[in-house]
């Protein structure tokens, strides 16, 4: 028997396939395409305090192996979750992650003290880097650009809240490295890598932007290479755990991540083109585990061998 | 809602670019769907295109749907190469569809594809013994399509085509105008139109002028197709509603265009 369980903070994940935030809504759509209790956690779609009604139509446009979107965190708030959606997440088997994202810091303490008063939510996922909305206490775009920010907001979190922290972070920065050690330096226990990349794509016969916003955010498998890079980067770096993402289609693309130093891996785009990768990821990551004679994933993370004979 | 793999059992070009497919479904599935509903097909495994197309339900017939789908861009070409025995990747059926408490008389509008859906909407109109009038807009002459298939199932087919090359020449707007103001309509009449956005915007515009109920099927791009990404969003009275999950149809008058 090969062993599949991996350690993000507090959290015992029995294996590392995560559904990644804003693909899978709150789970509800999808259970009725995929047993969800078999993977290792869910993180949900992005909530906000106060409702938000997200931004014009057309929000999706395809590129070359990528999807842009400009979702704009469409969510109904604090009170919907706490009334609505939780009670159906109660009833998952496995740890729900809460992804939160706020206008200032009050919002988030705000979110984070409510959520964290949630038993069956295992974890938080600091959402610093949604290309889509513009964060009051910074004046970079993202809050995951700002490396005061980010240590600052997380250190705040941090003291409010006992739950499994991940900060997630934005690969459209300068230096990754410094961005990850700045949330680990705030006290998070965890890192998700990578956001979408800001970007947007053109409609040359109407010669306007294919999407309502005007841009977005690139995912899919287009930024594998790109997330990857982030992934490696940050994992030399820090000694927190890195939860990676980007692009991840396959078991071999999830692999390729863990190599570069990921914990877990989160699944987003493909959930739109294959419901049934997550589970398909998993069933390869096994399958693999078992052909190169490892019995544990946890010994297979950051094991990338260098080049030298 | 279910994802699938299912065979093509024949895929035909019924005009210049307008094709008909029909597959396999799951047991029992072609019964229950119901007109106005779609599936998302994946049309081949690579990840260009990446994402599934949505395409409507055309005919459902005995464990069998066609869809009739128009050749546009990547996805819809290499769909048109799919053969008999080809295997698709297709999840549905999706969307709330029209409703099926159906109650005559009924006007149907279709433009471009749009009169795609109008099919199986007649069947079951056909079903209820009610004799929909249709008016179907088209390009020309060669881009009208499904007339044939609306007479038989007791239609009263009009045609309007841009240039005047078969039927009417202008837009179907036209000659609905002309119906529903005209003496002989019987009332209480329910309109139900699919096509591109301006006409839908324009019937729906009839519509409320004449106090008429509207149905209309919309169309937005699509990434997962039941309602989890949000990506989807059509502006309504109640704020962004997903047109895969909450639509494809909806009352006309609930659309803020
Ligand atoms: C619920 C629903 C039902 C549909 N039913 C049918 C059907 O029965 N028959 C049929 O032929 N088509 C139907 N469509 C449209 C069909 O999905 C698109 O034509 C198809 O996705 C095009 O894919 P492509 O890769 O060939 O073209 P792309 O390269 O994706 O697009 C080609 C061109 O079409 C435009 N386009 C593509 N999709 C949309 C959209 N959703 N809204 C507005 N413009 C778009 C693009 O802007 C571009 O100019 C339906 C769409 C929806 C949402
Ligand atoms: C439609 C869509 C919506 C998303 N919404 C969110 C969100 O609400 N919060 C968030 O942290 N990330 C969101 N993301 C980003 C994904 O969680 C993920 O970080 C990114 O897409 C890269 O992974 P992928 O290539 O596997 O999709 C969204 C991505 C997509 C495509
Ligand atoms: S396509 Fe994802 S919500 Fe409609």
């Amino acid at each position: 028997m090969v062993s599949l369980k991996t350690t993000i903070g507090k959290l015992e994940l029995k294996n590392p396939v995560i559904l990644a935030s804003g693909t899978c809504g709150f789970g509800k759509e999808i259970k009725s395409l995929i047993d969800v209790n078999k993977l290792g956690a869910i993180v949900t779609k992005t909530i906000t305090l106060n409702k938000k009604e997200g931004n014009p139509p057309p929000r999706i446009a395809e590129t070359a192996s990528g999807l842009l979107n400009s979702i704009g965190l469409d969510n109904d708030g604090l009170k919907d979750f706490l009334f609505e959606k939780i009670s159906y997440l109660g009833k998952l088997k496995i740890p729900v992650i809460v992804s939160i994202a706020g206008n200032t810091t009050e919002e988030f303490t705000k979110l984070t003290k409510e959520i964290s008063k949630i038993p069956c939510i295992k974890g938080i996922e600091i959402n610093l880097s949604c290309p889509n909305v513009i964060h009051k206490g910074t004046k970079f775009p993202l809050l995951a650009q700002d490396k005061k920010a980010t240590e600052a907001i997380i250190a705040k979190l941090r003291k409010v809240t006992k739950k499994t922290l991940i900060a997630k972070l934005s690969p459209s920065v300068t230096d990754i490295k410094e961005i990850a050690k700045a949330a680990e330096s705030g006290g998070a226990d965890a890192i998700s890598l990578v956001n979408t990349y800001p970007g947007m794509l053109v409609d040359i016969y109407t010669m306007k932007p294919k999407l309502g916003a005007v841009t977005g955010g690139l995912s899919g498998p287009c930024i594998k290479p790109l997330a990857l890079k982030c992934v490696w980067d940050a994992y030399n770096t820090v000694n927190i755990p890195i939860i990676g993402m980007g692009g991840i289609m396959t078991s071999g693309d999830a692999i390729e991540f863990i190599l570069c130093g990921a914990s877990a891996i989160q699944v987003g785009t493909a959930n739109f083109v294959n419901p049934k990768a997550p589970l398909e990821i998993l069933e390869g990551i096994k399958q693999y585990l078992k052909e190169k004679k490892v019995n544990s994933i946890k010994s297979l993370i950051g094991k990338l061998k260098n080049n030298e004979k | 809602m279910k994802q699938f793999y299912a065979k093509v059992i024949s895929n035909q070009r019924i005009a210049p670019d307008h094709f008909i497919l029909s597959f396999k479904t799951p047991h029992a599935m072609a019964k229950k769907v119901k007109p106005g509903q779609f599936f998302k097909i994946k049309v081949n495994n690579s990840s260009k295109p990446l994402l599934g197309r949505p395409f409507s339900v055309h005919k459902a017939g005995n464990n069998k749907i066609e869809i009739l789908y128009k050749i546009v861009g990547e996805a819809t070409r290499i769909l048109s190469t799919k053969k008999s025995g080809n295997i698709l990747d297709i999840l549905g059926p999706l969307g709330n569809g029209f409703d099926t408490g159906l109650s005559g008389p009924a006007i149907l509008v279709g433009g471009g594809h749009g009169v795609a859906p109008l099919v199986e909407l007649a069947k079951k109109f056909a079903n209820h013994n009610i004799k929909p009038v249709v008016f179907i807009g088209a390009r020309t002459k060669k881009h009208i399509v499904c007339d044939k298939d609306l007479r038989k199932l007791g239609a009263q087919v009009h045609v309007v085509t841009e240039d005047g090359s078969k039927g009417r020449k202008g837009l179907v707007t036209e000659l609905l105008k002309n119906k529903i103001t005209g003496k002989n309509l019987k009332k209480p009449v329910t309109i139900y139109a699919c096509g591109p956005k301006p006409m839908l915007m324009a019937v729906g515009k009839l519509a409320k002028d004449y106090k008429i109920p509207c149905r209309i099927s919309l169309e937005e791009y699509m990434a997962c197709g039941i309602g989890t990404c949000l990506g989807c969003a059509v502006k309504t009275r109640g704020g962004y509603k997903m047109v895969c999950k909450d639509g494809p149809v909806f009352d006309a008058k609930e659309i803020v265009w």
